[in-house]
């Protein structure tokens, strides 16, 4: 026998609707209001798992967040999502679900037949098995990843939208139960700005499954409503369900998931509203009204589908009509279980309450009690079909005999309650174990900013808990201003009886040889496997956990872990509260990837920079490539050219006639003031003394281990006025660079720092013909040889425009940069490609910029370099000035024992003997041509940059080898994908060595 | 996600807007060429990396710029507070003094 829908007052169903559903095949009823759980047992099912170790078979436990074994697969195709808990998946018009366990099916599952083998496989076992031999590790892991885990990715895109929203809130109340429906109401009443978020797809909590509750003269079901109503009057409170605060963070940030639309049948979901919004806030007061959740019972066998917590079966009947048995055997250790009994027996169950409570009696004559009983161990194929009742010592927990056995259809078990302390710990924090509860809670006293109310703080009776949330609601409001007198709702006080709390009941005999008594259940761990652990000397609880895999997994221990936590304590004949918990982190609940993402995806996932000439290089057809943020034109291929073409081409071009490439993505930083020039002499390994007014120097920078950081070239605009450029991945960077160094050690120095990268477009003009084409758009600039040498800068108009002109070369062929006005750049662009049509003018990207340079043995910061590679490494000494007063940032470095010793790598070019091998940027260089290592054949260095030379007709490289300079004409071997390339090693300038083309 | 009081800009913002610059008030050597590789490569590489109080740097990258010095706990992440390097420097002190001390 197993679960029925029953007709009871105050369920949250609508049976007058049917909605129907399929899992795991075979195809069902429920109605709206009704989890996948709900619906489930409604039809008598109970098998929804298969467990991750041993294959035994599995089934609902709890009813919400806590379940740890009704995994379901939920949806199909793009929508499919993996592992959702069947107690948290609402119910809808044609959903589809399927288990996430059990191969090749749920009914037999091959794993339960390793499972008969279960002694061999306790905790830890594969810690020390799989280890020989090595070479089947592959095929080990192939067979374990198999095993493992539950549920299949999705395979195909995801359709839906998810995105992101801020509050600022005065007070965020965590938790729609009496208590914070309570401190909600206090605060809204009070006119702060107030935000209540519950998990649930309603409020109420735990009142939704207890109507029994009286609160000023209210039933549970007329409370939540009259506040809900008293919320939504109060305009600036809003009130989120379907929402799981998952995470807290510094300074009361506060992130919640809320399921916008996981509720609807995705043909019924508004494509224009997201499926999963994330919520960021920001609250001065948050108040954590999170509750508590029952823990089961550890006995044999308890892992049995049938067994479950009573709060779930108490749930399962009040909120969803769904009796889990005919013949119900209870055992708890407290009145909770009493009160579950009554509801039970008056759905016209048959119940036995085994309280472990020596003087413990029935309410009612509607139920049976054996008080000081406890469930030694379940019985059943499959199922739960009987129990092992033993009788208990009085004070010790031993069982006192052998017992009888009753047999029943379902077992509830309750060893009291945990507060969900997670969120108040995420900070880092561990709860205080209460041995007056028996149980983990935070403190009453919460910290600032932060209140705890309810039974999170370990306040248990309803009376206690609203009096409790007053007063801590008169504190918030005191600190944020607000003078109101708050009123306790009235609320009866019922007797209790005194709990007695056990953990693990006992069976009789020693822990590991009557049945396995299940602690985790997504993960197999049983109570004799925590004994184990702490025989093998794990002592530390995170051990425990470790070794165990207790509270790993989906359920994160929320059943678990406390009486994992017992359990440790007992087996080290340690106190519970030494033991302590192991840590607590977001997410407190499984969160999607889409939700984290929000928006930032695809085009939105980081910004995307173009200059102002870009419409000017996709009118071109130019191909783009990624330069940090920027997507900067890579080549211009013209119809039927491959990369390689139109690169061969655009290079031919620049060196035999004119070409042009947009330079505006360089960083630019203008440096101003009277201490400039000492600035760059300090920050700059090179002298910027002497730079006259009109003159442009190429600056090397390095950090103070001496390294090559960046470069660029600076000009000297005026006295006090300097014109810098830096690489277009490193200006920001660099930026920041220099304003450290200003502001941390250098205040007194008069120098400020504009970043003015977006304020100029640069079109670099390259090639012998540059000056002709220069000349038909600039009349005002003498461009003569002797007046406009290299490496100088002139002001004037171009097209029209002011520009300033450099006269710089990152080619090594005659070169004009034309720097104007940003907005101005495309303009310029149309205008020198008009200009330059008679001379058959070719645009240029990345690609060709890249060859250029390698061609003249000019470095590229981040790729000859990678932040190692001092100037002298990369046979830069010239522009190092030993002889500054100031010792520069870098200078000291250079004479470091480590820095100045022989055989470091150093900057070579390299020619492989196949003049058409290009090499491949990143190939490991070595001696010999044999490709194993050993004591004499080690790696020697590595290709920097690799390019086909269209000038030259041969490939050429640049690498960085041991001892490189040292080495000129020895051949190498350069090893990669399993290919050898004999290379000669050359000085790394291939063309043009005098330096004379530059200078025309 | 923490927020930090920025001195110059005069208000409380996000870390996002914050880049890191690590530990505040290394005195460059004022003649490097003086010193010896050890003391140089102290000060190029060692830090303090205290399990507490400590004194470091943040640079409002994405606002004013400024450099401003902060003392944050590294265990609690609990920030002391936030001042202008000119201002915090005779508290860094004081309390390197009392380490000194103690």
């Amino acid at each position: 026998m197993s679960g029925t829908r029953v007709s009871l007052a105050g369920t949250r169903i609508d049976t007058a609707q049917t909605i129907r559903f399929s899992f795991n095949g075979r195809d069902y009823t429920g109605h709206p209001g009704d989890t996948l759980a709900s619906a489930l047992l409604a039809n008598g099912v109970r098998r929804m798992a298969r467990s991750f170790k041993y294959g035994r078979p599995r089934g609902i436990i709890g009813a919400g967040a806590e379940e740890p074994n009704a995994l379901v697969q939920l949806g199909t195709g793009a929508l499919t999502v993996p592992n959702i808990k069947a107690t948290q998946a609402e119910l809808y018009d044609g959903l589809v679900a399927n288990p996430t366990s059990g191969w090749p099916s749920l009914d037999f599952d091959l794993k339960s037949v390793l499972g008969r083998g279960s002694r061999f496989m306790p905790a830890g076992f594969y810690s020390k098995t799989f280890k020989w031999p090595r070479k089947l590790w592959p095929l080990y892991e192939t067979v374990i990843r198999k095993f493992a885990g539950f549920g299949s990715a999705p395979t195909e895109a995801d359709p839906e939208r998810y995105d992101h929203l801020h509050h600022h809130v005065d007070v965020l109340v965590v938790g729609g139960g009496a208590c914070g429906l309570l401190a909600a109401l206090q605060a809204g009443q009070a006119g702060l700005k107030t935000l209540l978020l519950d998990e649930q797809n309603e409020l109420g909590g735990w009142l939704l499954s207890d109507t029994t509750a009286q609160i000023d003269g209210r039933n549970s079901e007329a409370y939540i409503r009259a506040v809900r109503a008293a919320l939504q009057d109060l305009p600036h409170v809003t009130v989120l369900t379907r929402t799981t605060a998952f995470g807290m963070y510094e300074q009361n940030l506060v992130q919640a998931v809320e399921l916008v639309q996981d509720h609807l049948a995705p043909t019924q979901r508004n494509a224009d509203m997201p499926r999963h919004r994330l919520h960021k806030i920001r609250a001065h007061h948050v108040v954590l009204a999170t509750g508590a959740i029952e823990r089961p019972l550890v006995f044999g066998n308890n892992d049995l589908p049938g067994v479950m917590t009573v709060s779930a079966g108490q749930t399962f009947l009040q909120r969803y009509g769904v009796l889990v048995g005919k013949a119900i055997v209870l055992c708890g250790t407290s009145d909770l279980v009493h009160d579950a009994a009554e509801l039970l027996a008056s759905a016209g169950a048959k119940v036995t309450v085994a309280d472990v409570r020596h003087g413990a009696k029935a309410r009612s004559n509607r139920y049976t009690v054996m008080a000081g009983y406890g469930i030694a161990e379940a019985h059943g194929r499959g199922e739960v079909s009987s129990v092992r009742l033993v009788p208990l010592h009085a004070e010790r927990d031993e069982a006192a005999g052998p017992g009888t056995t009753l047999a029943c259809d379902a077992v509830l078990s309750s060893g009291g309650l945990s507060p969900t302390v997670h969120l108040f710990c995420h900070d880092g924090g561990r709860p205080v174990w209460d041995e007056s509860v028996a149980a983990f809670v935070v403190p009453r006293t919460g910290r600032k900013g932060v209140a705890c109310v309810g039974a999170v703080t370990g306040t248990f009776e309803l009376a206690d808990a609203l009096a409790q949330t007053t007063q801590a609601m008169q504190s918030v409001l005191t600190s944020l201003g607000k003078s109101a007198t708050l009123v306790v709702p009235a609320c009866p006080s019922p007797q209790r009886m005194a709990a007695r709390p056990m953990f693990r009941l006992p069976d009789g005999k020693a822990e590991g040889a009557g049945a396995k008594a299940f602690v985790d259940y997504q993960n197999d761990v049983s109570a004799a496997d925590i004994e184990l652990a702490v025989r093998e000397n794990y002592h530390s609880i995170e051990h425990v956990k470790r070794y165990t895999a207790l509270g790993f997994g989906t359920d994160q221990g929320k059943l678990s872990n406390v009486n994992g936590f017992v359990i440790t304590a007992r087996a080290l004949k340690r106190p519970v509260s030494e033991v302590g918990t192991t840590t607590y982190r977001p997410a407190y609940t499984p969160v999607s990837l889409g939700a984290l993402a929000g928006t930032m995806r695809e085009e939105c996932f980081d910004p995307s920079r173009y200059t102002a000439i870009h419409a000017s290089h996709m009118a071109r057809q130019a191909a783009l490539e990624p330069v940090g943020q920027w997507l900067r034109p890579w080549y211009f291929p013209k119809p039927g050219e491959d990369m390689h073409a139109a690169v061969n081409r655009e290079c031919l071009a620049a060196r035999n006639g004119v070409a042009v490439m947009d330079a505006s993505t360089l960083g630019k930083i203008q440096i101003d003031g009277p201490d400039a020039r000492e600035f760059l002499n300090r920050i700059y390994s090179n002298a910027w003394s002497q730079l006259a007014v009109g003159k442009c120097r190429y600056g090397l920078m390095l950090d103070e281990n001496g390294m090559v950081m960046d470069d660029g070239v600076t000009a000297c605009i005026e006295p006090d006025q300097f014109y810098m450029t830096t690489t277009t991945g490193g200006a920001a960077r660099v930026l920041n660079w220099l304003e450290r160094w200003h502001q941390t050690e250098w205040p007194e120095l008069k120098v400020w720092m504009t970043s003015v990268t977006d304020h100029w477009s640069t079109v670099a003009l390259v090639g012998p013909k540059a000056r002709a084409v220069l000349a038909k758009l600039c009349p005002d600039i003498d461009l003569s040889p002797e007046n406009f040498k290299f490496m100088d800068w002139r002001a004037g108009t171009v097209c029209g425009l002011p520009a300033r002109v450099f006269r710089i070369s990152f080619s090594g062929e005659l070169s004009y940069e034309l720097n104007v006005e940003s907005g101005y750049g495309q303009a310029l662009w149309e205008a020198v490609m008009e200009a330059g049509a008679e001379f058959d003018i070719t645009p240029y990207g990345t690609e060709t910029m890249h060859v250029l340079r390698a061609e003249k043995g000019f470095i590229i910061v981040g790729q000859d370099t990678d932040g190692s590679m001092s100037p002298l490494d990369l046979d830069m000494a010239w522009a190092v000035g030993m002889k500054k007063p100031f010792s520069f940032l870098g200078k000291r470095s250079l004479a470091r024992s480590d820095t100045a010793r022989a055989g470091r790598k150093q900057l070579v070019g390299l020619l492989p003997e196949d003049p058409h091998a290009v090499l491949i940027e990143g190939a490991q260089i070595m001696q010999s041509a044999v490709a194993q290592p050993d004591g004499n054949n080690r790696m020697l260095g590595h290709v920097t940059s690799s390019y086909y030379s269209a000038f030259l007709g041969r490939s050429i490289a640049m690498a960085v080898v041991a001892g490189g300079l040292e080495r000129k004409d020895q051949t190498l071997h350069v090893h990669a994908h399993g290919k050898v390339t004999p290379v000669k090693v050359s000085g790394s300038v291939f063309v043009d060595v005098k330096g004379d083309r530059q200078n025309v | 996600m923490f927020l930090m009081h920025c001195p110059h800009c005069g208000e409380l913002r996000d870390e996002e807007e914050f880049s890191y610059a690590g530990e505040a008030y290394i005195p460059r050597p004022a003649q490097p060429e003086t010193v010896d590789d050890a003391t140089w490569g102290d000060y190029v590489f060692f830090r303090k990396n205290p399990k507490g109080w400590f004194w470091e740097q943040w640079q409002h990258t994405a606002a004013c710029r400024k450099v401003l010095a902060v003392k944050r706990n590294t265990a609690t992440y609990e920030i002391a507070g936030t001042w202008t390097l000119a201002d915090a420097k005779p508290l860094y002190l004081a309390d390197l003094d009392r380490e000194v001390k103690a």
